[in-house]
């Protein structure tokens, strides 16, 4: 199974998952302070901002940009529900 | 001989030179938006300001009471007069009227925030033709000829698309909810009015507290302005010395307790509670293994002996907080649910959490705790500790390690770890 590692800083916890993995599946498993409202892509609560790895992440999609957009997100931010690890190793934390 | 009424039947109430109150009261309420209380009732607060090239309405009112609304708008301008529309909040309370407004004034513009443009059409549910809508931001400026309109970025007071509204010419500040009350009372303006300071602390505390952070922030806008005066949304208009309502925000806005510990020490609640010691042995416990941790200052409290108010407040200030219950028919108790409850109330988002506790045959009050942590948004780093009945010195020592462990992600010292879950089914679980 191709793999991939995410890193949540916030409160060091590294964990390895199955290649495909969007974040949300694992960062309330963990405890990590990501925290979600709609998990649709729609309200922005889940912004996070990415550390290092950004290019282990499946492009946002076009919703996803437009929330970003909204919110007045940086380059580095990107939302958690969304967001999907295809491998390497990507580092996040919330914000 | 009574005080003189400002509010009567159809009139508009001037409140500055060719500004106006148009709003309406509602003297019987008592409850507001579920979580509110109100002894006076409240007022909708509405407002129409003239220029010599036309008006702006300044917010509306709740639905059913948009013919007192019409009934005095329509006493101070006729509709084709009305250049601009301000939707300072979304709330029902100030929409209410909206929809016939726009109708009535085909003409005007609406003026609000990017975030309210995106509840808009959960509000006017025919949709409002996109060509009237104007996002503003703090370069857009409204001129009514004479005086001009200018927006001050105010998210979070209390939803994400509120802002204030502000005419520089005449000092005269539109707060939407900020500044507010729910206080009913016919002289209108403050300085006629009955005592209503418990009623402003109070909309404080069940409204904007939780937004202390964007209520700092909006502050740090308000406060350098020339006011001359301030007309919330909702209760008296402020004319007599403004400024010392908004020196009152900033007391509130204030953490209420001044934190004994340094600005370099960290604080760690642990509440418990305990019908037979051996949750309360648990929670010694993890004091003692949190007490360990350098730059941490711990405190342990018995929520049986207290009520959840003055521990909202210690919350509010605290880095970490550690629930411990027993499990009893199949839940956390009482107490322990009435506290957690009660933290809607203050900003717990990002704080550090955990949970333990002693349990009989099934076990779920840890279980429930941490998802109710995790649903407050605080970070779980650490597996709450269950205990069967009587802990032994090995379960209790599991409790000293949480503790230390909690305390060192306090403090940023937490050991780094990795957990796996490409195993088969381990995502899943
Ligand atoms: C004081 C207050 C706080 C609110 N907070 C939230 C919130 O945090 N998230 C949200 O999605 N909606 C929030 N809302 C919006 C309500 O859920 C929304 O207005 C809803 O339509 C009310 O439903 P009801 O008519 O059944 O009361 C809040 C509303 C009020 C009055
Ligand atoms: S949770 Fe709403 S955008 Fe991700
Ligand atoms: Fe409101
Ligand atoms: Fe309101």
């Amino acid at each position: 199974m191709p793999k991939a590692q995410v890193t949540f800083e916030d409160i060091g916890v590294t964990v390895t998952v199955p290649a495909g993995t969007r974040l949300i599946e694992v960062s309330e498993k963990v405890g990590a302070g990501l925290t979600y409202g709609c998990r649709e892509g729609e309200c922005g609560t889940c912004m996070m901002k990415i550390v290092s790895g950004s290019e282990h992440l499946a492009a946002p999609s076009v919703l996803e940009d437009q929330v970003l957009k909204d919110i007045y997100a940086g380059a580095s931010n990107r939302l958690a529900c969304q967001a999907q690890v295809l491998g390497g190793h990507v580092v996040v934390r919330p914000g | 001989m009574s005080a003189p009424v400002a509010v009567v039947p159809g009139q508009p109430v001037a409140i500055a030179a060719d500004v106006h109150w148009v709003g309406a009261l509602d003297p019987d309420l008592r409850q507001f938006d579920i979580i509110l209380r109100t002894a006076n009732g409240t007022s909708y607060n509405a407002y129409a300001v003239r220029g010599s090239a036309g008006v702006a309405v300044i917010d509306t009112v709740k639905a059913e009471f948009a013919a007192d609304f019409f009934a005095r708008l329509w006493a101070c301008c006729r509709p084709d007069e009305i250049r601009a529309i301000v939707l300072n909040h979304l709330e029902p309370d100030h929409t209410g009227a909206l929809p016939e407004l726009l109708l009535a004034a085909p003409q005007a513009r609406v003026y609000l925030s990017a975030a309210a443009l995106k509840m808009l059409k959960g509000i006017v549910k025919d949709g409002v033709d996109e060509s009237r809508l104007v996002v503003v931001d703090e370069d857009t400026r409204v001129d009514l000829g004479g005086r001009s309109l200018r927006f001050l970025y105010t998210p979070y007071l209390h939803w994400p698309d509120t802002q204030c509204t502000w005419v520089e010419e005449d000092g005269l500040l539109f707060s939407g909810d900020v500044f507010g009350c729910h206080f009913c009372d016919a002289r209108l303006f403050n300085d006629r009015v009955g005592d209503f300071r418990f009623s402003f602390d109070y909309y404080y505390q069940h409204i904007m507290r939780p937004f202390r952070e964007h209520v700092l922030s909006a502050l740090d806008q308000i406060e350098p302005l020339p006011i001359r005066l301030v007309a919330p949304a909702h209760g008296p208009v402020l004319r007599d010395a403004p400024l010392s309502y908004v020196r009152r925000y900033r007391q509130l806005a204030t953490p209420q307790l001044a934190n004994e510990a340094g600005e370099r020490e960290k604080t760690l609640l642990v509440f418990y509670i305990s019908a037979y010691g051996n949750t309360a042995r648990m929670a010694q416990a993890v004091r003692d293994g949190a007490e360990g941790v350098d730059g941490v200052r711990v405190s342990l409290y018995d929520l049986a002996g207290g009520d959840a108010a003055p521990f909202v407040d210690l919350i509010e200030e605290a880095d970490g907080l550690v629930f411990g219950s027993p499990t009893i028919n199949g839940d956390a108790v009482k107490p322990v649910w009435e506290l957690l409850s009660s933290l809607t109330l203050v900003k717990v988002k990002g704080k550090f959490g955990a949970a333990f506790g002693s349990y009989g045959w099934s076990g779920e009050a840890v279980g429930l705790i941490e998802d109710r942590l995790r649903g407050l948004k605080l970070r779980v780093p650490r597996p709450g500790v269950k205990v069967k009945l009587i802990p032994t010195d090995e379960e209790l020592a599991a409790c000293t390690t949480l503790g230390r462990e909690l305390a060192e992600h306090l403090v940023g010292r937490a050991a780094p770890r990795h957990i796996d879950f490409t195993a088969p089914g381990a995502l899943v679980a």
